[in-house]
């Protein structure tokens, strides 16, 4: 008896706190940064393409909907030919983010994609790709990496020595 | 094989029986251990350079403390007693590859070799993960080394595999190591292409991604993202085993897949390059009709066509086909049904049809053994007349490299230096190499290797041969060659093959001459019958030329004089430019007396173009089939690619041909295994096949064999583009292979291996886990069975040697071939990087006859062979005889010319 009439006081209570709800859509909620939401492309500083299409984020997906074709500019710059995710499929894990070695890819904080046809929830490259740097700024990958693709020659990234003299001779 | 003495060793407190004469790693690798190593690959041998094979060697069992050696260079003893996984030797592993990647640049995620590098792998299992090299890389500037490979430098770990393999290994001049210490540099001393034939095979070997392949770069693709199937090569008779792999419904490259009697680690550029021309423009993929003679060809569907052939088949009768040696047996026994046998014509000129029949014939009674690529490795004693192996199978070449360095590994044996201790088996070598004659019409890159080279025409060849058997053999029929010199020389030859303990003969119907087969066969006869040893190889020309002689069939001469007696309603052309096998007059006459054509063919040619119905036929990667290489050994090739559009199987094609033309339910071919079944039961010859070849039913573990690896990715989204509800999986009707990611990931028969993967190991490095010991037979068994079974006492018989003394008239030269392997294969040379290695055609001359001719090298002169003018660039070349020229055949460009032949040339500044 006690506690049934515990209960009722203290569901009475409620009446006087704060409301959890909120009245979406008039009001927007507040989501964390590192919100797992809809997912971008991103560009370096440079404004140019992160994304070098090593396909890590397609395997290490764990719906498999990513899919990607890698190709080659001029310099020899590697950038995916088409990059698709089929956002029908992705459970936003946030795995491909976590696999992505460039920051390329990112998810953000939206989530409002509902579409009436599931076919729009297949998001290609131009739908993906942004025009910042999302979450992480200044990271250049080609900058990091030893291959020359145009960004910057042999020997000149970071953490590089001149390339060797093959016909140098010195011990 | 003789029974080796076991001896027993202890690895890890548990004992082992293993064979003596190994190498610790190698032995190891064969238990299953997972030990990590770069610079060893068992068919170059170890040197211990790169340390990382390390493992504790005890004393005797009472020693606790052991000492680190090098597993690659440390024999297997009795006794021995090692721990592989002791904690010092880990630690020291790790260091080792830690050292290594203190210069390792940060590439993986835009490196080719990613995800199956050897590299990686090592770096895993050694359990270096966190650098603490505070200082900077290293750099190199890359090359660019031709078509073929991409060049990465920077990415080296200095374990010197890639010129083990180039220089030591297939003899190649042009890759080297420069300069010194930290700094040393694998390459060329500049840019430009890599010459061997080879130099593909970088890519496998090279443990990093400092060779990749340029080719797959072009649409590349992670090897966890490819789609495989077993598969064989189609490029020459020698039927080297490849993994064939797609990704979004075209061929992404070809990677050589073990076969311990056939090619083994490697296959040749041809091989590996040839692939492209399944993804060209070129390709055929709908079905053409054209209404009338005059009309031009137009695209249909499948309902309209086989109302057309319905059409065809009830209002004509006289219906012929002509088969194929580079179409599978399958597609030629269909063609040979739906025509009939007596209908059927193999597509090959009466001559080439001979000799092939004589090869076959003579192999499969005379009782003596034709060897496996593998079992010419092991000769002791090599004589080649008149094949140019390097052009025409260039595995074999590769073989008799192997085979030239087995008079090291003997005298080094001698000294208690086992075979595999690479090093040391050089030092004592030096020069030394076993005794291998080559007689061929002119040099090749072969002949260094040779102990003694003869030149001459073919029937100088012939004579050469004759006189060896001769030699051999009081009962071979009596041949003495007038010159001295030559005579001494066959006298050598005959006796180097005699005191060998594995000589082989190798010749080959490339040359399209019989006298010369028959000299060989001989030589092959009189060594057996006195000596019951030797073993006979013929390099036939096409992939399924062998197969194509188990059929009854007649020639293409005979379907071309056919016509000039009586019209013909309805030719049917399998897989066959016959552009390429006679002379186009004739093959206009073929056509122009046939009142309708039909072709059954992959790429658009001169036929083709010409035809009045055009089949789209499905190629090596989209079909299943069997091919019989050169040795008599039956492969079976599976498809890779979901065929897409109409195009399909030319079997199938046939076989629904068979069922609008008879309409009657007697065939009824709708799976692979309907029509390999009903082969088998047409022919005695091919009753092997029957328990060989697991049929479409044949599961692992209950499950289907998946054609992708576990890592697969991309499967809901690669289509849904199309349409986002997913189609689910192919299925395959054909084979116990499967278009998924999901099924048995055990080990499959050898047979049916798709690619390459072990737990920890996903470079190429994984096969070892599919061998019974590094360098030896697949899990199993080799794949491919041998159709030609040497009857045990056969009768000895002998051909007559019949040499007509060449004659030459004032002007004349007597023309032989000269094959090229980029561009004497007709559809490797449509592929489009190859195609860039391709030469112009041309004639070889001697400069002596050029100079007399008043003609420069690279100068057009005319030829006319035949009725047949040519004008064609000379190449001036030393090692071809007098009144000799080498005409460049099979090339694109190059019309048909029935070769060896007389010919006339002339010097059109002076002539015209
Ligand atoms: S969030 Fe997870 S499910 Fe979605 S694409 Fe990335 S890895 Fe795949
Ligand atoms: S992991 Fe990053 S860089 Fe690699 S393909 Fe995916 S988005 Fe591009
Ligand atoms: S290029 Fe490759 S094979 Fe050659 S030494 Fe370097 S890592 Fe080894
Ligand atoms: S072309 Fe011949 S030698 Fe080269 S890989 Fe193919 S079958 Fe082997
Ligand atoms: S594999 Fe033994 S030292 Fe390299």
């Amino acid at each position: 008896m006690f506690s049934i009439l515990r209960t009722i006081w203290l569901t009475f209570l409620h009446i006087f706190h704060k409301t959890e709800t909120i009245e979406y859509p008039e009001v927007k909620p507040y989501l964390p940064p590192r919100y797992r939401g809809r997912i971008v492309l991103t560009r370096d500083a440079d404004h140019n393409e992160r994304c070098v299409a090593c396909n890590l984020c397609a395997a290490a997906c764990p719906v498999d909907c990513i899919s990607l074709q890698a190709t080659e500019d001029e310099t020899g710059r590697r950038y995916p030919e088409f990059f698709r995710i089929n956002f029908s499929r992705c459970i936003f894990c946030g795995f491909c983010e976590e696999a992505c070695p460039t920051y390329a890819i990112q998810l953000i904080p939206d989530f409002e994609m509902a579409e009436y046809d599931r076919q729009n929830m297949v998001y290609e490259k131009e739908h993906l790709l942004i025009d910042g740097e999302g979450k992480y700024h200044g990271y250049n990958f080609h900058k990091e990496a030893g291959v020359d693709m145009g960004v910057k020659g042999k020997g000149e990234g970071k953490n590089e020595e001149t390339p060797v003299d093959v016909k140098d001779l010195m011990p | 094989m003789p029974l080796e003495i076991m001896i027993k060793i202890q690895i890890d407190g548990k004992e082992y029986e293993v064979e003596p004469k190994k190498n610790l790693l190698e032995t190891c690798l064969a238990l299953g251990f997972d030990i990590p190593h770069f610079c060893f690959h068992a068919a170059l041998g170890s040197v211990g350079a790169c340390r990382l094979c390390a493992v504790k060697k005890f004393r005797n069992a009472e020693d606790t403390k052991g000492k680190i050696v090098m597993s690659c260079m440390e024999p297997v003893v009795e006794g021995l007693i090692i721990s592989t996984d002791d904690e010092e030797t880990k630690q020291f592993r790790a260091a080792v590859i830690e050292g290594l990647m203190t210069n390792h640049p940060h590439d993986c995620p835009i490196c080719d070799e990613g995800g199956e590098c050897h590299l990686q792998d090592m770096t895993v299992m050694t359990g270096h993960n966190y650098r603490r090299f505070d200082f900077k890389k290293r750099t190199f500037q890359n090359q660019n080394i031709g078509p073929f490979i991409h060049h990465e430098m920077n990415r080296c770990i200095e374990c010197y595999r890639c010129v083990r393999f180039y220089r030591d290994y297939a003899g190649g001049k042009d890759l080297n190591v420069f300069a010194s210490r930290n700094n040393v540099y694998f390459g060329r001393l500049e840019d430009g292409t890599l010459e061997n034939e080879f130099s593909g095979n970088l890519v496998e070997v090279c443990p990093t991604g400092v060779f990749t392949d340029k080719t797959l770069k072009n649409h590349y693709t992670r090897k966890w993202d490819l789609s495989n199937a077993p598969s064989v090569c189609t490029h020459c008779s020698l039927g080297c085993n490849i993994i064939a792999s797609e990704r979004y419904d075209s061929l992404r490259r070809i990677m050589s897949r073990y076969n311990g009697e056939v090619n083994g680690y490697f296959i040749c550029d041809r091989g590996r390059f040839g692939y492209e021309f399944v993804n060209d423009e070129k390709r055929i993929r709908k079905a053409e009709i054209r209404s009338g003679k005059t009309e031009i060809l137009t695209e249909v569907d499948d309902s309209t066509l086989f109302s057309t052939l319905k059409d065809t088949f009830t209002a004509n009768k006289k219906v012929i086909g002509i088969g194929s040696p580079r179409a599978s047996l399958e597609a030629n026994y269909a063609l040979s049904v739906l025509v009939g046998s007596y209908n059927f014509y193999h597509g090959i000129s009466t001559k080439e049809q001979d000799i092939t029949k004589t090869v076959l014939n003579f192999l499969q009674q005379s009782g003596i053994p034709t060897p496996s690529l593998k079992q010419i490795e092991k000769a002791d004693a090599v004589l080649i007349l008149g094949e140019d192996l390097v052009n025409t199978a260039p595995m074999m070449a590769l073989a008799v490299r192997e085979a030239s360095r087995n008079k090291g590994k003997e005298m080094a044996e001698k000294l208690g230096i086992p075979a595999w201790n690479a090093h040391p088996v050089m030092q004592v070598a030096q020069d030394a190499k076993s005794p291998i004659f080559i007689a061929t019409p002119f040099k090749d890159s072969l002949d260094e290797v040779a102990e003694t080279t003869f030149r001459g025409n073919l029937s100088d060849i012939a004579g050469l041969g004759f006189a060896v058997a001769s030699a051999l053999s009081a009962e071979a029929p009596t041949f003495k060659l007038t010159d001295k010199d030559q005579q001494s020389l066959a006298e050598k030859i005959a006796l180097k093959l005699k005191n060998a303990n594995n000589p082989v003969i190798i010749s080959g119907i490339n040359c399209g001459d019989e006298q010369l087969i028959r000299a060989a066969c001989n030589i092959a006869t009189a060594l057996y019958s006195a000596e019951k040893k030797g073993v006979l190889s013929m390099v036939l020309p096409e992939s399924n030329s062998m197969g194509l002689a188990y059929l009854e069939g007649k020639s293409l001469d005979d379907a071309i004089s056919l016509t000039e007696k009586e019209e013909i309603d309805t030719l049917i052309v399998l897989e066959n430019d016959l552009y390429r096998r006679a002379t186009s007059t004739s093959v206009e006459q073929l056509f122009d007396r046939c009142k309708q054509v039909i072709v059954l063919d992959q790429l658009t040619n001169k036929m083709t173009l010409k035809a009045d119905i055009v089949v789209p036929a499905a190629t090596f990667a989209e079909a299943e089939g069997t091919l019989v290489n050169n040795e008599g050994r039956a492969q079976r090739y599976y498809k890779t690619i979901v065929n897409k559009n109409q195009v399909k199987e030319s079997w199938r094609w046939l076989a629904e041909m068979i069922r609008i033309k008879t309409d009657s339910p007697s065939v009824q071919w709708k799976k692979f295994d309907d029509i390999t079944s009903a082969l088998i039961a047409s022919n005695a010859a091919f009753a092997a096949l029957k328990n060989y070849f697991s049929d479409a039913d044949f599961r692992m573990l209950n499950e289907k064999i998946p054609r992708q690896p576990l890592r697969y990715s991309g499967r809901t989204s690669m289509h849904a583009n199309v349409a986002v509800t997913e189609t689910g999986i192919q299925p395959d009707i054909d084979s116990p292979l499967a278009f998924t990611m999901e099924g048995s990931h055990a080990n499959p028969p050898s047979s049916l291996v798709p690619f390459y993967w072990s737990p920890g190991w996903n470079s190429v490095q994984a096969v070892n886990k599919y061998l019974d010991e590094p360098n030896g037979r697949m899990k199993g068994g080799d794949a491919g069975i041998k159709l030609i079974i040497s009857v045990e006492n056969a009768k000895t018989t002998y051909f007559k040697a019949n040499i007509q003394p060449v004659e030459l008239t004032k002007g004349e030269f007597l023309i032989v071939p000269v094959y090229q392997i980029f561009g004497s294969d007709e559809m490797s040379s449509a592929a489009s990087t190859l195609s860039q290695r391709i030469p112009e055609p041309f004639v070889y001359l001697n400069p002596k006859d050029a100079e007399a001719l008043k003609l420069e090298a690279d100068e057009l002169i005319q030829l006319e062979i035949d009725n047949t003018i040519l004008k064609i660039k000379i190449r001036t070349e030393a090692s071809i005889g007098l009144g000799m020229a080498g005409l460049s055949v099979n090339l694109p460009e190059m019309p048909f010319v029935d070769l060896p032949g007389r010919g006339k040339i002339y010097n059109m500044k002076v002539e015209s």
